[in-house]
């Protein structure tokens, strides 16, 4: 069943669709992938065999009925573990959090599986999706499946925070998979492990259901290994959501129609920013080079100034923080998830329960943030960045009026080595410079494979654009994809394994 | 010296919505523990809580019969602090936009001003195991059905003056809340709350003295009473030369005496930020002026318009008001043309009396404005007397019907026939010989006692003044 592996949903559902393939069978390939794979790779915090081989029986018993079948019918996916699944594990790779069930579906959740998909399981991360490098699971780190390739067996994060999900993707255990994009999580992976991941506009896809990090950055987005398989699960998920009241009225959510149609004309601007210091000159040298080939396809690109991005990195860890205090209070050991039991009283068991449960980046974070807010430092902290972040805002309002579209590297760096960056956090937090400005402005982001460099570690190229512009992005990302060679490409090693 | 009291009132309001402010679960009070809870009011991870329209429209309802101003944006935020009843561990309110600012009600004639009142949600409800209170107990076990029931908070400026002005300000407030039917002002269920800050100043003193807030009352009495206390320590502490520390007291209705919280209960710093999952709310101004539509007459207008259009005394005005329920009754009554005074008088003696009695509602009962019309034009032309009128009005309030078919069927119609009289008042007279000769003899109030046996024999249905004609022809 090796030939199920890394197919694009396009592809799977042309096999179900004609009969060839069962649902079940693709279910059991990728499940049989991941029990022989996973323990090099750790992906998955929980693996739910069950639920997958019911919901394929399902596809297969609409197919055989010649039902109307969902968008993702039969389709293998992965769920980051900040994103409740009823009945199973959502533990957001936290200890406070280990034995969490919760007693609802995410609203992504409800509508994947409205859609035909296929879930094979929950997928590590950062702690509370905090880190860039997944390195701060509570359980264990996950693997970038890139590196096991032969160059010095080099132990490689997959980035983070949805380091999980990506490595599911990249590795093929999932043709897709959802993640969540606070500061860069979906989008830094992505370009860590070869593979598409977007982070929408902000309101575009129902965060009901997705454990709070800091509400008004975070995003769930889907991560594929094709722009195409990208645009359709976004489509599976998106659209508004009543219960939750950041969620857009009535956004458009067809972002196939447009897809494969010529970007001739596009006006493309390059951050000068974020192609200089403080990015490997490898990756500048890729996206100089993608630029080129943006031009060979029409597109009109030109440099554009955004001097207040250089204030997003500290914007963003005032912001973060401070709504992050606040989000994880609840995890107190009063109503669910890890108790100290010893305690005699409850000041005791707050302060015992959260020093035993968080782990140290998010005792760091959510003291920044409390610190933040406090009487005295708020109108220097959390207000000014308030400020500053709409000034952001603003600056890209206006390379909007220039640009269709804006283009960058994904990441100042390709995948580093496990430990390389966890005695410096500042170096750590320093990962997402280019990613966090899109999640302050609540627009649409994409990051893509663009080359690789001289180790053959896959570097990413971002676009960002103007909120609801999510087909336009797809579509740019999807013109490059289609006319270069660096989709779709499972990491070598991988391959003789599968 | 002379010390001048100045109080301001805090008040939580309870809006009974039908479900909670942020999820759609009941807010029946009452229920099995944990009954009326879902994902959302137990602040399980990852839930987002969505505003209920109804909650701002009664939020709205009370700011303009408060004479507010309604905010024209508003907005959610979180007040962070950890406590087992609060599932998130921070609350959603109001901070620096609230939803209604500057109004105010009138008492006694007075403005009260009111400096604001913002929306946030309950928290739910601790029980401590084997003990009455936290100390004690063996643990403690939380009940979340209160949480994310809708609150009001209501705070008055520093207006009030006495302790007396306090009760009849929450009376009036709570008044004015069941009017518009938003709050049903119950304080035993905790639906209506009060908070109070008092500090005294030297008579003439323009700037404010200490205040000290006092928590812990569950009535109005308690209200007034632990003012009372209050106001009496600060000034023998004044007195002495002390000086009144800025901290909140609790009120202890058992020793009817405040002692300070511990100051750990209340060093508090609630890093109050804007709310990320809900969205600034702006409220449309036709949505203001379609809700004021439907309010009802206030009190306060309705006060005046009993004293002034139809003579009540300020006092019977009072009393008729401070039920919406009896003066829609009395209001219907007028408008069928019933005189104000009698009917008044029916509402606040028989018939406030037998509610009382029997614990009652006046909706529980049976009788109607058109009754109270007729039984009082029954009065009026001398068909009934007043002891006839309550017996029909009993019959009324009980079963209901016409007040023509109940005299009809009790034979009630008074007796005013003379010549009918004549044999009965002579048969009177005749049976008690001693007593005609005590009243031939100079003893006249003995004719007190041929009245009685007259209305005795005819079951209280003569005419009084018929039979004292009757009386000074016979015994002449």
């Amino acid at each position: 069943m090796k030939e199920l592996i890394g197919k694009s949903i396009s592809k799977l559902q042309e096999l179900l669709a004609s009969k060839q393939v069962k649902a079940k069978e693709v279910c059991d390939a990728h499940l049989n992938h991941i029990d022989r794979l996973d323990k090099e790779i750790f992906a998955f915090n929980t693996v739910t065999h069950g639920l997958a081989r019911k919901q394929a029986e399902l596809v297969d018993q609409q197919i055989a009925a010649g039902d109307k079948l969902g968008k993702l019918a039969g389709i293998p996916i992965a769920l980051k573990d900040n994103i409740c699944l009823q009945g199973y594990p959502t533990t957001c790779s936290s200890k406070i959090l280990a034995n969490f069930m919760p007693p609802y579906d995410a609203t992504v959740t409800k509508r994947l599986f409205e859609q035909g998909a296929v879930c094979v399981g929950k997928t590590n991360m950062d702690e509370f999706a905090m880190g860039s490098s997944t390195e701060n699971s509570a359980f264990k780190p996950t693997l970038n499946p890139w590196s096991l390739m032969g160059n010095g067996n080099k132990k490689l994060v997959p980035g983070g925070s949805s380091g999980g999900s990506t490595a599911s993707v990249a590795a093929g255990f999932s043709t897709v998979a959802l993640g969540s994009d606070t500061g860069g999580s979906i989008r830094q992976p992505a370009s860590f492990c070869g593979v598409v991941g977007m982070k929408p506009t902000y309101g575009l896809v129902s965060r009901f259901g997705l454990v709070a990090f800091a509400s008004s950055l975070d995003q769930i987005g889907p991560l594929g290994r094709t722009t195409e398989d990208v645009a359709i699960t976004l489509s599976a998920i998106a659209g508004h959501d009543s219960h939750d009241s950041t969620s857009l009225p009535e956004p458009k959510v067809d972002f196939l129609s447009d897809l494969k149609k010529p970007i001739k004309g596009l006006r493309l601007g390059i951050i000068s920013e974020l192609l200089g210091e403080g990015i490997e000159a490898e990756i500048q040298e890729a996206i100089k080079k993608a630029i080129e080939t943006y031009r060979s396809l029409g597109a009109k690109c030109d440099q554009v100034s955004m001097p207040n991005l250089k204030h997003a990195l500290p914007v963003y860890y005032i912001i973060a923080t401070a709504e992050a205090s606040a989000n994880l209070a609840r995890y107190d050991g009063v109503r669910y998830g890890l108790r100290d039991k010893e305690s005699k009283d409850v000041l005791s068991m707050y302060y015992k329960t959260r020093q035993a449960g968080f782990g140290a980046e998010v005792k760091r974070r959510i003291m920044l943030g409390t610190f933040a807010l406090s009487t005295g430092y708020y109108d220097a902290y959390y207000k000014k960045a308030q400020q500053v972040r709409q000034l952001i805002k603003n600056e890209f309002d206006q390379a909007f009026q220039k640009f269709d579209l804006l283009i960058c590297p994904t990441s100042p760096s390709v995948a580093f080595e496990f430990g390389a960056k966890t005695s410096d956090p500042l170096s750590m937090y320093l990962s997402d410079i280019a990613t966090i400005p899109a999640n302050l402005a609540g627009i649409p982001a994409v990051s893509l494979p663009c080359s690789f460099d001289k180790q053959g570690l896959p570097i990413g190229l971002q676009l960002m654009g103007p909120a609801l512009s999510d087909a336009k992005l797809l579509q740019a990302a999807f013109a490059f994809e289609s006319t270069t060679n660096f989709d779709n490409q499972p990491p070598p090693a991988l391959l003789t394994k599968v | 010296m002379k010390y001048e009291t100045v109080i301001g009132l805090e008040v939580h309001a309870q809006l009974k919505t039908k479900s909670k402010i942020f999820c759609g679960c009941p807010t029946d009070f009452g229920g099995a523990p944990n009954d009326h809870v879902c994902p959302v009011c137990l602040g399980m991870p990852g839930v987002l809580p969505v505003l209920n329209k109804r909650v701002v429209e009664f939020a709205i309802k009370t700011g303009i019969a408060l004479n507010c101003e309604i905010a024209h944006t508003t907005k959610f935020d979180r007040k962070n602090y950890f406590y087992p009843d609060l599932p998130k561990d921070y609350q959603i309110s109001q901070y620096d936009q609230p939803i209604c600012n500057t109004g105010h009600l009138t008492i006694k004639g007075r403005k009260i001003r009111i400096h604001r009142a913002h929306l946030e949600e309950d928290a739910g409800k601790l029980v401590h195991a084997g003990a009455a209170g936290l100390h004690g107990s063996d643990y403690s076990l939380v009940d979340y059905n209160r949480t994310g029931v809708p609150l009001l908070e209501i705070v008055s400026e520093p207006d009030i003056e006495s302790p007396e002005e306090a009760r009849q300000y929450l009376t009036e407030l709570r008044n004015i809340l069941r009017y518009i039917d938003v709050c049903d002002g119950n304080l035993e269920e905790g639906s209506f709350r009060c908070d109070a800050n008092v500090s005294l100043r030297p008579e003439g003193q323009k700037e404010l003295g200490t205040k000290v807030e006092i928590k812990n009352m569950n009535s109005f009495r308690a209200v007034q009473r632990a003012l009372q206390y209050e106001i009496e320590r600060q000034i023998i502490a004044l007195d002495k030369g002390e000086r009144i520390a800025q901290e909140t007291r609790l009120w202890n209705e058992a020793t009817g005496d405040t002692h300070p919280m511990r100051s750990k209960e209340e060093a508090h710093d609630y890093r109050y930020f804007p709310e990320p999952d809900l969205v600034p709310l702006v409220i449309d101004r036709n949505w203001v002026s379609e809700i004021e539509k439907t309010l009802p007459e206030l009190p306060e207008s309705r006060r005046r318009r009993y004293v002034d259009e139809q003579g009540l005394s300020a006092d019977d005005a009072l009393v008729l008001t401070e039920s919406f329920e009896l003066a829609n009754f009395f209001d219907s009554t007028l408008k069928l043309g019933a005189p104000a005074k009698q009917i008044s008088n029916f509402l606040l003696g028989p018939i406030t009396a037998y509610l009382n009695e029997e614990k009652l509602e006046l909706a529980q009962t049976k009788v109607t404005p058109e009754n109270m019309r007729d039984l009082v034009g029954a009065v009026t032309s001398n068909v009934l007397s007043s002891t006839t009128a309550k017996q029909v009005l009993t019959e009324l309030l009980q079963n209901g019907g016409s007040v023509k078919d109940i005299i009809d069927k009790k034979g009630l119609a008074q007796i005013s026939d003379e010549a009918g009289l004549k044999d009965i008042v002579s048969k009177v007279l005749a049976d008690n010989p001693s007593q005609v000769e005590e009243f031939r003899s100079g003893k006249t109030k003995v004719r007190q006692f041929f009245l009685g046996e007259t209305m005795k024999a005819t079951k209280g249905k003569a005419n009084p003044q018929v039979i004292n004609k009757l009386l000074d022809e016979l015994l002449a």
